[in-house]
């Protein structure tokens, strides 16, 4: 797999405020990665880094084998964005806007117009930008920055303003975008979402890259308890039950239904352990960690340890 | 190329925003009441009413063209900073030069496309109306109207300056006001006040020169009042005409320089920036 995209030690000061201290990674061909942490966290800053928009205080970084910070911009013809808060001059209709972008990037208008369609704007293509809602300037958005099959796609909070249908086109677009070979990197609040999307996953904390990883292996790192959740015929016992291992947290939800949050590798031991005392058991649910969750813990061991 | 189309979007815009067509309307307005009303003096069997024309219309424009191009140029990049498109444009494969130079050609062919159309409209009048004009004084209008392109893209250009240097909107608007009063009222009249107390002992003819090329409009006035004998007369400047050794080519290689060193430091200012 070739990098489309390497930061090295970069860190980034504003004043006496460090935006991004010492993150490091690389991007490859064809991964979608999720750039996830509170506001401040240094998700923006990260990708005004790799456009060049500023320069880093320390470290180096390569987009597309430019480096940005010295005013390279050849690699950008292959490269998408979609900023925050996206704006547009408000004399232009959607049309103008987006064949201008297109002329920049010196791809064929006509395409970059059919852009416009794929992202459901329609007839409002026509109109002057300065009458767009939040949500059709967020598709306008989108649709520029997909001009011309980007290499590496930066997304900064792309779905905010979206609805949920739009959302659904939004990650089918990605994801085969993804799978011809786009780095994509979008940064987000909505975890839920990302969840089942993701390849892979950098948690920011205070500029401070805190975790990296497939959720999967990140699940694996934070080892956190699977939600364990059986339905049993028959009343549910309201004291800890004999096959329960020590240790496991144990709830009683209602009649019929308890709540085991087991960790990672008893799973199994603890399914063995339920069956074999005669339980009879008419449901089971296994939830693994959320993102969320997983989020929640990788911020909280890195507010620990300083 | 990508200068060319940023330029074209630029252009785009002024006339979406009617930018075009309220400076052409402001211009001709002006240029046509001062064309009649200026004959009045002279009457209207007055020889070279474009002569007058040209004195009355070249001190309009140091006031107004200035004017127009800061309007136009103070929002240019700290505007679209805060309205965040930006930050989009600059994510394209454009080098920030590019953005700028883009900018300054669209901006400067609104102005001069209102500049020469306003003031061609004065000149057609007149000629409708059955003056006589021969070709010096064709020549002398036609020097005009370059040369006051010119002076709006000086301004354009230090308008870019200011836009590239300040933090915010209000701040380039207040700044660039400044600029306007001091180029355009203060610088003269403090200069007048110092010759009138220094009666000639102390400050020589090549220091008032030197003085003179430092403010813009100045060397604008110089050009166009001077520049011509047969205006100068009108001008009352013929005097000034004499005494003054710098050539009409001196004075328009200043303007030139005038407008190439704001416009280079607005350049290095902005690729500097941080958005």
């Amino acid at each position: 797999m070739t990098s489309t995209v390497r930061v090295a030690d970069v860190t980034k000061e504003y004043g006496p405020v460090k935006a991004v201290r010492g993150a490091s990674f690389e991007l490859g061909e064809g991964e979608l990665v999720a750039l996830i942490g509170h506001n401040g966290a240094g998700k923006t800053t990260l990708m005004k880094l790799m456009l060049g928009l500023i320069r880093p205080t320390a470290g180096s970084i390569e987009v597309l084998g430019d480096n940005p910070a010295a005013g390279q911009f050849a690699g950008r013809r292959a490269l998408g964005y979609l900023p925050e808060n996206v704006a547009f001059d408000a004399a232009l209709s959607g049309r103008e806007t987006q064949t201008f972008y297109a002329r920049l990037k010196r791809e064929p208008v006509a395409k970059a117009l059919e852009l416009l369609d794929a992202v459901g704007l329609g007839t409002a293509a026509r109109r002057r930008v300065g009458t767009y809602s939040k949500g059709m300037r967020q598709r306008l958005g989108l649709a520029q920055a997909l001009i011309g099959h980007p290499k590496v796609l930066l997304l900064d909070e792309p779905t905010t303003g979206l609805d949920p249908e739009l959302r659904q086109t939004f990650y089918d677009l990605i994801q085969r975008l993804s799978g011809s070979g786009t780095t994509v990197l979008l940064s987000s609040h909505a975890l839920t979402e990302l969840e089942e999307r993701a390849g892979r996953v950098i948690i920011m904390n205070r500029g401070i890259k805190v975790a990296d990883g497939s959720i999967d292996a990140l699940r694996r790192l934070a080892r956190l308890p699977t939600r364990i959740r059986l339905k049993v015929s028959g009343p549910a016992p309201s004291e800890s039950p004999p096959w329960l291992p020590a240790g496991a947290a144990f709830r009683r939800v209602n009649g019929h239904i308890i709540e085991i949050d087991a960790e990672p590798q008893r799973k199994i031991e603890l399914l063995h352990r339920v069956t074999a005392a005669g339980t009879s058991v008419e449901d089971i649910d296994l939830a693994p960690p959320t993102l969320d969750e997983i989020y929640a813990h990788f911020l909280r061991q890195a507010e620990e340890t300083p | 190329m990508n200068a060319l189309i940023i330029a074209a979007k630029e252009i785009h815009q002024a006339i979406r925003n009617r930018w075009v067509l309220a400076a052409t309307l402001l211009l001709a307005g002006l240029a046509l009441s001062l064309t009649f009303l200026g004959s009045v003096p002279t009457g209207t069997v007055g020889v070279r009413a474009l002569d007058v024309v040209i004195v009355s219309l070249s001190s309009l424009t140091i006031f107004l063209i200035p004017l127009i191009a800061l309007l136009i140029s103070h929002d240019a990049i700290i505007g679209d900073m805060e309205r965040g498109t930006m930050l989009l444009l600059l994510s394209y494969p454009v080098a920030r030069w590019q953005v700028l130079f883009g900018k300054f050609v669209g901006h400067l062919v609104v102005l001069a496309f209102a500049t020469c159309l306003g003031y061609g409209i004065a000149a057609a009048a007149l000629i409708a109306a059955g003056s006589h004009i021969d070709a010096d004084s064709l020549t002398a209008f036609a020097a005009m109207i370059g040369s006051s392109v010119l002076l709006g893209a000086i301004f354009v250009a230090i308008g870019y300056l200011v836009s590239a240097l300040v933090r915010d909107r209000g701040t380039a608007a207040g700044v660039c006001i400044g600029l306007w009063l001091l180029l355009v009222l203060i610088y003269d009249m403090a200069l007048l006040g110092v010759l009138a107390l220094d009666q000639g002992r102390n400050i020589s003819a090549t220091a008032l020169d030197a003085l003179l090329l430092l403010n813009p409009t100045d060397v604008y006035r110089l050009f166009n009042l001077t520049g011509f004998a047969n205006v100068s007369t009108f001008a009352g400047m013929a005097g000034l005409a004499q005494s003054t050794t710098l050539s009409a080519g001196v004075l328009l290689a200043t303007l030139v320089l005038w407008t190439c060193v704001p416009l280079g430091f607005a350049a290095l200012a902005f690729s500097w920036r941080q958005l």
